[in-house]
């Protein structure tokens, strides 16, 4: 038993935070974010350069071949530095699609593109109906001949508005809410028939909504098997909830750590505000928090690591937790900064709205724990 | 990061496996759960096995009869005990004065008491309350006095737990008053045959007897029953708090706790339904559940740090917190799941003869249960704690 990051791990994680240390102060954030693209596309071609981009992805395919672990030291540290680039949506759901499918072809012709950093990519999977459930399908994808016909409309797609390709979930059989009869379609996102509206949240992401319209596929660009994308989307969601609690966990340290510097600093009555014990009781609750959230990380990992099985259940509980106690050190940290907590200027509220960002991605706290009653205690 | 068993582990679990269904025995489990003679006859029984097995003293020196397990073996260890439904040790002696003879004593009273402890033979007590010093630990009066070669000791302890059954009792007592608070205290063993001691019987909520004042007057202990230097003993408690505190966290028992609930839940009926199927509960089921989770980790990550060679640290008041708050989460549920029956007061009526079996037990552990977050230092002053020294307010 060890909770050691081996020294690759090390390299890698102290690279990233080498980077936000070096080129990610909030000023800069602020201006990579509101880039057209909704992020700096020079960050995109360093991390190309640093080997990040090929992180998740088979040797075979000129990747890194990391794990779980790899991919939480990385996304711990993005957190950190609130780092808007978008590796989740095109490494991690876009490439993590891919690269978990069976289809050499697929793999051959993007995954090379993904790790030089010349494709960006996005899933898109939520539709205005479908809350948190991923087999809530209506988008329809009809066969003729070689190909796919895909009507629809799928929303909040992350990194859609820069995308240049897209996975899709359509239905191919079965009824609106059932797990068999998904199919993923990966599509150029300007091809004959798709409408985007781009959007922003308050995360600084741009999302798009994305309207399908007679946009025809060739049967050749099926991810996956038809008719069985639930099992890959179950699959690479989990992956990136993992790493979504990982930039979290980042962001929960960050904040913990602010929130602690400000209260020293910070005087009132004649004496520093960290002096009060109403306040330092606050600070410990926020701390056990974070190191709560930090075990049910490394269970999870652990889990991921082991391909444990009761992982999915790992999952739910990591999610869970994630979700009530960023709530917790989120409110706090705003609390105890008084009336600059208030403030866009102060980058605190802004690691305050990831976090809620990452709550409600894949499933908020109080979805997840339906989702983990159900597994827990089912028969 | 890994958590995997290798072989060797594994291999390991299923010789504590075995050796559990030897011998902890339906018989035994009823035993222990009796009172006063019954009960202290049944622990001494259950300790003698783990000695002879060679199991006691995990973190012992093993010239002193310890057992050298690794972070994974104890943990293993410490799973299958409480899964198997078996306690822990009485910690007092094995796991509290020990360390601080191994640690500070002289060679003398190495052999002197720690063979005796292995072997239960001593039943050992804690006197570090006084009615003015509980979470203030060191605001302590009980005074020792040099009179040639004793001390002669006055004062009182209290809540000292087990008191009625001790052999010993380790002690804080004030030998020098004029300097720091913490600087004139010294670690006394004293033999609870000594005369001028009187236990008397403190009744507790749960309606049981675990509770103790002990006085003294005018009790006369040798020289040679100090640990250390005169004067040092917060040193020597405070190695020892540490330990105290990461072991209160209790998550092993907690993990068996609510899986018994999970099944008691499933067979209680409510309005027809399994009361399991009832939200709320599951819910309170599932937020104590994720809790511990994610407590079990933090105490490995403790663990294996220790094994570095670093701790247990400050870090472990957070599990002192978590694991107590977790543990009384689990008493209430089992509570509101014994309804009407969680009144029963008496432990010997039984499923036979009023239809109900655990609501005793239920609020026994219930109204103990409270002294959870008070004891080992009160949870308010882990947090004090955790503000100095983890977060450095």
């Amino acid at each position: 038993m060890n909770f050691n990051l081996s020294e690759e791990q090390n390299m890698l994680k102290d690279s990233v935070a080498r980077f936000v240390q070096d080129e990610y102060d909030f000023e800069t954030r602020r201006s990579n974010a509101a880039n057209p693209l909704g992020f700096n596309p020079d960050n995109w071609q360093t991390f190309a350069e640093l080997g990040w981009l090929s992180i998740p992805f088979e040797e075979a395919y000129g990747g890194f071949g990391g794990g779980p672990t790899d991919v939480m030291a990385v996304m711990e540290e993005m957190g950190k530095g609130l780092v808007v680039e978008p590796f989740v949506a095109t490494v991690l759901m876009f490439g993590g699609l891919l690269s978990k499918s069976d289809n050499p072809a697929l793999k051959d012709a993007n995954i090379e593109k993904i790790i030089d950093g010349s494709l960006q990519g996005a899933f898109a999977y939520v539709e205005r109906q479908s809350r948190f459930e991923l087999a809530d399908v209506k988008t329809q994808a009809k066969r003729d001949g070689d190909d796919f016909v895909l009507n629809g409309e799928k929303t909040v797609v992350f990194n859609g508005a820069a995308a240049n390709k897209v996975i899709v979930s359509a239905r191919t059989s079965g009824e609106q809410c059932d797990e068999a009869g998904i199919t993923l379609f990966l599509i150029d996102a300007d091809a004959p028939g798709v409408e985007r509206t781009q959007y922003r949240l308050m995360d600084g992401q741009l999302v798009a909504n994305i309207k399908l319209t007679d946009v025809r596929v060739a049967a050749s660009q099926v991810v996956g098997k038809v008719d069985e994308g639930y099992t890959l989307i179950d699959s690479v969601v989990s992956d990136v909830t993992i790493a979504l609690c990982a930039e979290a966990l980042g962001i929960m340290q960050k904040l913990n750590t602010t929130t602690i510097e400000y209260t020293k600093t910070r005087q009132q009555f004649g004496v520093a505000i960290s002096s009060f014990q109403a306040l330092q009781h606050r600070m410990v609750d926020m701390f056990m928090a974070g190191e709560q959230a930090k075990s049910i990380l490394y269970r999870a990992v652990c889990a991921a690591e082991g391909e444990a099985d009761d992982l999915a259940k790992n999952i739910a509980a990591l999610k869970v937790m994630i979700g009530r106690n960023g709530k917790l050190i989120g409110d706090e940290a705003i609390q105890l900064h008084g009336g600059m907590g208030l403030t866009d200027e102060l980058d605190v509220g802004h690691y305050v709205k990831r976090l809620m960002m990452i709550n409600t991605t894949f499933g908020d706290a109080d979805y997840q724990q339906q989702k983990f009653n159900r597994l827990a205690y089912a028969e | 990061m890994d958590i995997t068993f290798s072989a060797e582990e594994l291999a390991f679990r299923d010789q504590v496996r075995e050796f559990l269904a030897q011998n902890w025995t339906p018989d035994l489990a009823r035993r222990i759960r009796g009172e006063d003679e019954e009960f202290k006859a049944a622990q001494i029984e259950w300790q003698n096995k783990l000695n002879d097995k060679g199991w006691l003293a995990p973190g012992w020196p093993v010239e002193h009869g310890g057992v050298a397990w690794s972070v994974t073996e104890n943990f293993i260890f410490e799973t299958e005990r409480s899964l198997a439904g078996a306690p822990d040790v009485v910690p007092f002696g094995l796991k509290m004065v020990a360390p601080v003879i191994y640690g500070f004593g002289n060679e003398e009273q190495k052999q002197r008491f720690l063979p005796r402890i292995l072997k239960s033979q001593d039943w050992w007590c804690q006197g570090y309350s006084e009615p003015g010093a509980g979470s203030d630990l060191a605001a302590l009066k009980t005074k020792a006095e040099l009179d040639g070669d004793d001390y002669i000791v006055n004062g009182a302890k209290v809540w000292t737990t087990y008191a009625q059954y001790a052999d010993w009792i380790f002690c804080l007592v004030r030998t020098d008053a004029s300097g720091k608070r913490q600087d004139g205290i010294s670690f006394l063993l004293i033999d609870m045959k000594s005369p001028g001691i009187t236990v008397n019987k403190i009744s507790s909520i749960d309606d049981h007897h675990s509770l103790n004042e002990v006085v003294f007057d005018n009790v006369r202990v040798p020289v040679a029953n100090r640990i250390g230097e005169q004067d040092k003993g917060w040193t020597y408690a405070k190695a020892l708090l540490a330990h105290e505190r990461t072991s209160i966290a209790g998550v092993a028992d907690s993990k068996r706790r609510l899986r018994d609930l999970r099944k008691l839940l499933s067979e209680e009926i409510s309005g027809g339904r399994p009361l399991i199927e009832d939200v709320q509960f599951q819910n309170r089921l599932s937020n104590t559940e994720i809790e511990l989770m994610a407590l079990e980790y933090t105490e490995l990550r403790v663990l294996a740090s220790t094994a570095d060679g670093k701790g247990p640290g400050v870090e472990s008041s957070l599990l002192k917190i978590k694991g107590t708050e977790i543990q009384q989460a689990i008493q209430q549920m089992y509570m509101d799941l014994a309804g009407y029956y969680s009144g029963v007061l008496h432990g010997d009526e039984t499923a036979e003869s009023i239809g109900h079996a655990f609501g005793h037990d239920a609020r026994k552990a219930y109204m103990y249960g409270r002294a959870a977050t008070i004891y080992g230092g009160s949870n308010e002053v882990q947090k004090n704690i955790t503000a100095k020294y983890v977060l450095g307010l």
